[in-house]
């Protein structure tokens, strides 16, 4: 495996992993992990480092819903096009193209349900392409990033074993 | 109740001392744990709920459901070793209970069994049930624990009945190669020596291939192969083995477990089956994480400046803590609430070392191995 996928792993898993560690179970040194990290920075393959949180648990959390788009595109419009004016509004989490019923699935976060709802009533639906949406408001995150929502440790096994 | 002398005469396992120092705190981390921290994949857990909504709760064929022997025996061709599901294959309770088979079935009273130490502890007890004696042969640091000839000979195993060799090995984590396996196998075969080889962490190797004395020449007919689902897929509690050999050994082996254990438990066959089928990926993924782990503690215990080679399997280093290993261990579980098992406790030439198990969370690793190191600053 490349130095940058085996640091990718690591921070895929981690991304608070420094250096020094990452290096450590790498077994690359530490300047390779350095220059790994850069790169995967510069080719755009590691956007950003972010925690994964449960809002849930947050006082004053965040609503958030999964909406579905269905666009009509025309010669001049595409879904590159589209989705650059869904992905500019900050309350969009996350936007993906999909296949199946529905063109767009889209992540919002808003403050209350009547923010997130007034975000696509006045600003997602009136755009000309875009012909319907189905708001689905999320109530209960189990699961996100991988990792699992639940509470703290459930290791059973005997603390010493042969 | 009048006991047996036979029960009477077996040990307390040395590892016992340590469990109960280390249950009586609740605020250890544990680097003692001898079987993986992940749970089995999802599917073989479903695959196994799913056969009791079935009522599949009946006993199976003593040798264990054909299917599994099959999917058992194409898995096993990866490691360059070809065996007949349906003479040359037995699914048991365990890798334990496979090795406990293969003592019954190979060993007579008076019989000498060379068993390599430092090793998984339960040899020398099965040996000795069985009505065998163990010769031990202590593999050394200075030859990263590997099995070599001149071990064997110095021990006087030439006049041995039967070999255990246990590698990748718990607790040195150390794996053999092709040529170090060549050298043992020509000794058993000069020597006539029948082998059981426990092969239960093949599947857990880092940077290189597992490699099996029974794909030595003149070997496969001299040797029991046993492996299991327990550490390669975390079934530990579903207590599934098997064994692999020649059609003369695996008989006797199921004609002893027809007996015993009638047939291997039937839910976690199922669960088996689907591990095999469908979670390499997952299996890849755990590798993947121990050999992270495995980088990391061993760098950290050669900072901190106890020497430890790097093993090439399992999931344990095997530092080494300069001096009394029981002390070490029993001092720093007092002093910093770490428990590691002392290397004594797997036989001679484990002295003076430490098994440290990363079968446990890189977030406990870091900061276990940083309370150690203030340990050793301190000593």
């Amino acid at each position: 495996m490349d130095a940058e996928r085996e640091v990718l792993d690591v921070l895929a898993r981690n991304a608070r992993e420094d250096i020094d560690d990452i290096a450590a179970q790498t077994g690359l040194d530490a300047a390779a992990v350095a220059d790994a990290i850069a790169a995967l920075e510069a080719d755009h393959v590691v956007h950003g480092y972010q925690a994964v949180v449960d809002w849930d648990r947050v006082d004053e959390g965040k609503i958030r819903a999964v909406v579905e788009i269905n666009v009509e595109l025309d010669r001049e419009t595409g879904y590159e096009q589209v989705a650059d004016r869904i992905a500019k509004f900050p309350a969009v989490d996350a936007l993906h193209l999909v296949s199946g019923d529905y063109d767009f699935a889209v992540e919002v976060l808003g403050e209350t349900m009547q923010d997130v709802s007034r975000f696509i009533s006045e600003q997602v639906a009136p755009m000309p392409e875009v012909t319907q949406t189905v708001t689905h408001y999320i109530m209960e995150t189990y699961k996100d990033g991988g990792v699992r929502f639940e509470d703290g440790d459930d290791d059973d096994r005997l603390s010493v074993s042969p | 109740m009048r006991l047996s002398d036979r029960a009477r005469s077996l040990p307390e396992s040395g590892i016992r001392k340590f469990f109960e120092l280390a249950e009586a705190r609740d605020d250890v981390i544990s680097l003692g744990v001898g079987e993986p921290d992940f749970s089995a994949p999802w599917a073989a857990r479903t695959a196994a709920i799913d056969s009791l909504e079935r009522g599949k709760t009946s006993y199976t064929s003593n040798r264990g459901m054909k299917e599994l022997r099959e999917r058992i025996t194409d898995h096993h061709q990866r490691y360059g070793q070809s065996y007949d599901p349906a003479t040359e294959t037995i699914v048991t309770t365990g890798a334990s209970e496979a090795v406990d088979l293969a003592f019954r079935a190979l060993v007579d009273p008076g019989d000498t069994v060379a068993v390599h130490e430092p090793t998984y502890i339960s040899y020398g007890p099965g040996i000795e049930l069985a009505g065998g004696t163990r010769l031990t042969v202590p593999t050394r640091a200075a030859d990263d624990f590997v099995l070599t000839r001149d071990a064997l000979e110095s021990a006087g195993a030439a006049d041995a009945d039967v070999l255990v060799l246990c590698y990748p090995n718990n607790p040195t984590g150390a794996t053999m190669t092709d040529e170090e396996l060549a050298e043992v196998a020509a000794f058993c075969r000069d020597n006539d020596l029948r082998v059981v080889a426990d092969e239960i962490y093949a599947a857990l190797t880092y940077g290189t291939d597992h490699a099996s004395v029974a794909t030595q020449p003149g070997m496969r007919e001299r040797t029991v192969v046993i492996n299991g689902f327990s550490k390669a897929y975390a079934m530990t509690g579903l207590r599934l083995g098997y064994a692999l050999g020649p059609t003369d050994a695996i008989d006797a082996m199921n004609r002893i477990h027809q007996y015993t254990m009638l047939s291997a438990p039937t839910t976690a066959q199922y669960a088996a089956l689907e591990a095999l089928e469908r979670c390499d990926d997952e299996v890849t993924e755990m590798v993947a994480e121990y050999n992270r782990r495995r980088r990391l503690v061993v760098s950290r215990f050669n900072e901190m400046g106890l020497d430890t080679f790097e093993p090439g399997g399992a999931f344990y280093a095997f530092p080494d803590c300069d001096g009394d290993d029981e002390a070490f261990a029993e001092e720093l579980l007092e002093a910093q609430g770490v428990a590691v098992v002392p290397g004594s406790v797997f036989g001679p030439g484990g002295e003076g070392h430490l098994r440290v198990s990363y079968a446990t969370s890189m977030r406990e690793l870091k900061e276990a191995t940083s309370r150690i190191a203030t340990f050793v600053a301190n000593r």
